[in-house]
């Protein structure tokens, strides 16, 4: 079947919500209007408002709620409306979600996940185009996790939705109607930990995800023009990392050029930079370099062109990697 | 005392008979054994912490009734949400002695609360064990159980977001939850007036749309029949509760707290007046459940029981290093192999 992404991750909570009972969804709006991007539609005529929770406007206590629940055996899925808001539930996440594995000695986990919208691109207001992906992967205890396509939004919000610990599930707002794909109508997982390549070549790497995916591969098509035949690595899980298949790249095309859309300092980059330079030095040709959103608010729509990376930017990194 | 506040035993152990809880007479016994037990245990922790044998902790010196009282009206199957003075609580539910000094000792392993046991794990972020309450309840009537559920917690976290949250979602969606706080007139050093300018702490709970009650906190029998019914109340679908345990705290906040820095030790003295073992101890006496002999052996029991949690204790192993690797997640990531692999070369390299 043709299915964009909101179609794909509907799909994916309509068929493991059928599966298993003790799988349900709470959050604002998600239950008599489906969610303001449509992504719980029709769950709450399928499953009625005991699995479809229409809550308080409350973030904190939504994903709390989460962990009681998980703490009684269910296994929630939480919507947070979009990411500029999942910042007053943060006590939750990283104080109890993160870490009751560990403060209970696996007496209590908490298998939630929570799905927010996130990311640039859509020229929405302020707190509507936040990627701050990489609060989250700093955090021990915390799965996090971004899908570029239909397909992969699927299979992993299904193997979230199975997983035994808390999985931060980014969905990149702009990539939801983006386009179609063949999505099988069976449940399948794509496993998560890992990343995927999604575009084979030679002479430098690019890591990215997310919404940047198409960005980089607008990019790749560009300097094919040149000769430059750039390999694409989704990384599709941001925690844990997939450090093995980058490394394994790197060290094949010497050369890494790191794509995201969140600011540069501190952002996911820094960590994937500093563990190619640990572990595959030697093998570089040039040094690493980064495009990403600058340290600075990510603006409203009249200057967010400035922030957001192009496929002309990268293209013009590619080149530049090249040639050093 | 004031008049709008639930009360069972005058201080002078005074009994008000028609609201005196149809208790007998072994309850009542055990009832006082809970708090003589938890007062005892708590003196330990105390010695064990001035003694370097413990970690800092927070004392329940004084929250013996509040804490007993209400920990007795449970059933096994309602579930208890604690937040991090919980001592009686966790003795008259069950939970082994042992796991309390190990954890303040500063192993995680004595959070790990037995199979069967429903008590979650201590919460030390003011507060936000509050939505886990609401969250277990919610779980609980999606799975038609009827169990309570009780969530413990302090006068400041009423000034949290997650007291007004949890609070909130309770009220919206009439939970099977009971919610307890144990008003001791301070937050470390922050007196309760200057927390809220509410007159009590259980009115809170009509903004919610749900009872408040407030109860003499150190009045073991006004705790017990306050919880009871909102327990009963709470598994039959009656919605949830707020009650208030008016108490005061008689030790420092933590160990690492020095009381004398912002309260007059004429206000301690006033409270020790009102000491809950002392007026139920007087209570028992007046109807022969209580004598010499009675008070030694519960004495006894409680040292008995607190020498071998402490021996238990001390003589649980350490942490291996990989406990914080494979308790991090379900299944150990790659990085956090190498990185526990690192540390074990270290450690065998170490010197001796």
């Amino acid at each position: 079947m043709m299915l964009n992404m909101v179609q794909a991750l509907n799909q994916a909570m309509h068929q493991e919500m059928e599966r298993d009972p003790s799988v349900l969804v709470l959050g604002e709006d998600i239950g008599v209007d489906g969610g303001v991007f449509r992504l719980t539609e029709g769950l709450l005529e399928k499953f009625g408002k005991e699995r479809v929770i229409d809550t308080p406007l409350a973030e904190s206590a939504i994903v709390g709620a989460s962990i009681g629940m998980a703490a009684a055996g269910l296994r929630p899925i939480a919507e947070i409306q979009f990411m500029g808001f999942i910042y007053l539930a943060m006590n939750q996440l990283i104080s109890h979600a993160a870490r009751l594995r560990n403060r209970s000695r696996g007496r209590f986990t908490v298998p939630i996940v929570i799905r927010t919208p996130y990311g640039a691109g859509v020229k929405a207001l302020e707190h509507h185009s936040e990627s701050s992906e990489s609060l989250f992967c700093q955090i021990p205890g915390l799965k996090v996790v971004v899908p570029s396509t239909p397909y992969d939004a699927k299979g992993l919000l299904i193997a979230s939705i199975r997983d035994d610990d808390p999985v931060i599930f980014l969905e990149p707002t702009k990539l939801y109607r983006a386009g179609r794909q063949e999505v099988p109508e069976e449940p399948y997982e794509v496993p998560l930990g890992r990343a995927k390549t999604v575009r084979e070549g030679e002479g430098v790497t690019i890591v990215a995800w997310g919404a940047m995916i198409p960005v980089v591969e607008q990019a790749a098509e560009m300097v094919a023009r040149d000769g430059i035949f750039p390999e694409v690595i989704d990384l599709r899980t941001l925690a844990p990392l997939d450090r093995e298949s980058v490394l394994e790249s790197v060290k094949r095309t010497g050369r890494l050029l790191i794509v995201h859309e969140a600011p540069k300092t501190c952002g996911l980059g820094s960590e994937i930079a500093a563990f190619v330079a640990e572990k595959g030095m030697f093998q570089l040709e040039a040094p690493i370099m980064r495009i990403t959103g600058q340290d600075i608010t990510v603006p409203l729509a009249k200057g967010e062109d400035y922030y957001y990376p192009s496929p002309e930017r990268v293209t013009l990194g590619i080149k530049k990697i090249m040639e050093s | 005392m004031t008049e709008d506040m639930f009360q069972v035993l005058a201080e002078n152990g005074r009994v008000a008979p028609e609201r005196e809880p149809k208790l007998p007479s072994p309850d009542l016994q055990k009832l006082y054994s809970l708090m003589a037990t938890t007062r005892a245990a708590d003196l330990k922790a105390l010695k064990l912490q001035r003694q370097g044998r413990m970690g800092t902790f927070a004392p329940s010196l004084g929250h013996e009734a509040c804490q007993v009282g209400s920990a007795f009206a449970l059933q096994p199957k309602d579930w208890v949400f604690p937040y991090f003075r919980d001592l009686g609580t966790y003795i008259t539910l069950g939970l082994p002695l042992k796991n309390y000094y190990l954890y303040w000792m500063g192993n995680e392993e004595g959070m790990r609360i037995p199979a069967g046991l429903n008590i979650f794990t201590v919460s030390v972020p003011v507060g936000s064990q509050l939505p886990h309450a609401v969250g277990c309840a919610m779980a609980l009537r999606y799975r038609k159980e009827e169990a309570a559920v009780v969530a413990y917690f302090g006068d400041g976290a009423t000034s949290e977001g997650d007291f007004n949250e949890a609070l909130n979602f309770a009220g919206v969606f009439r939970t099977a939850n009971v919610f307890i706080c144990f008003n001791n007139q301070y937050a470390i050093s922050t007196p309760v007036r200057q927390q809220t300018a509410a007159k009590t702490i259980a009115q809170k709970a009509g903004a919610f749309g749900f009872d408040g009650v407030r109860a003499d906190g150190n009045d073991v029998l006004a705790m017990y029949t306050l919880a009871k019914e909102a327990l009963e109340k709470a598994r039959s679908g009656g919605g949830p509760t707020l009650i208030e345990a008016f108490t005061y705290r008689m030790g420092n906040h933590t160990t690492s707290d020095d009381a004398s820095r912002y309260r007059m030790e004429a206000e301690v003295r006033d409270w020790s007046r009102r000491d809950p073992i002392e007026r139920f101890r007087l209570y028992l006496k007046d109807k022969g459940l209580w004598d010499e002999s009675f008070e030694e052996r519960v004495q006894k029991e409680a040292e008995d029981l607190i020498n071998k949690a402490v021996e238990e204790a001390e003589n649980t192993p350490p942490p291996r290093p990989e406990d914080f690797f494979i308790h991090t997640y379900k299944e150990m990531t790659p990085e956090l192999n190498d990185q526990l692999a690192e540390l074990q070369d270290l450690l065998k390299g170490a010197p001796k």
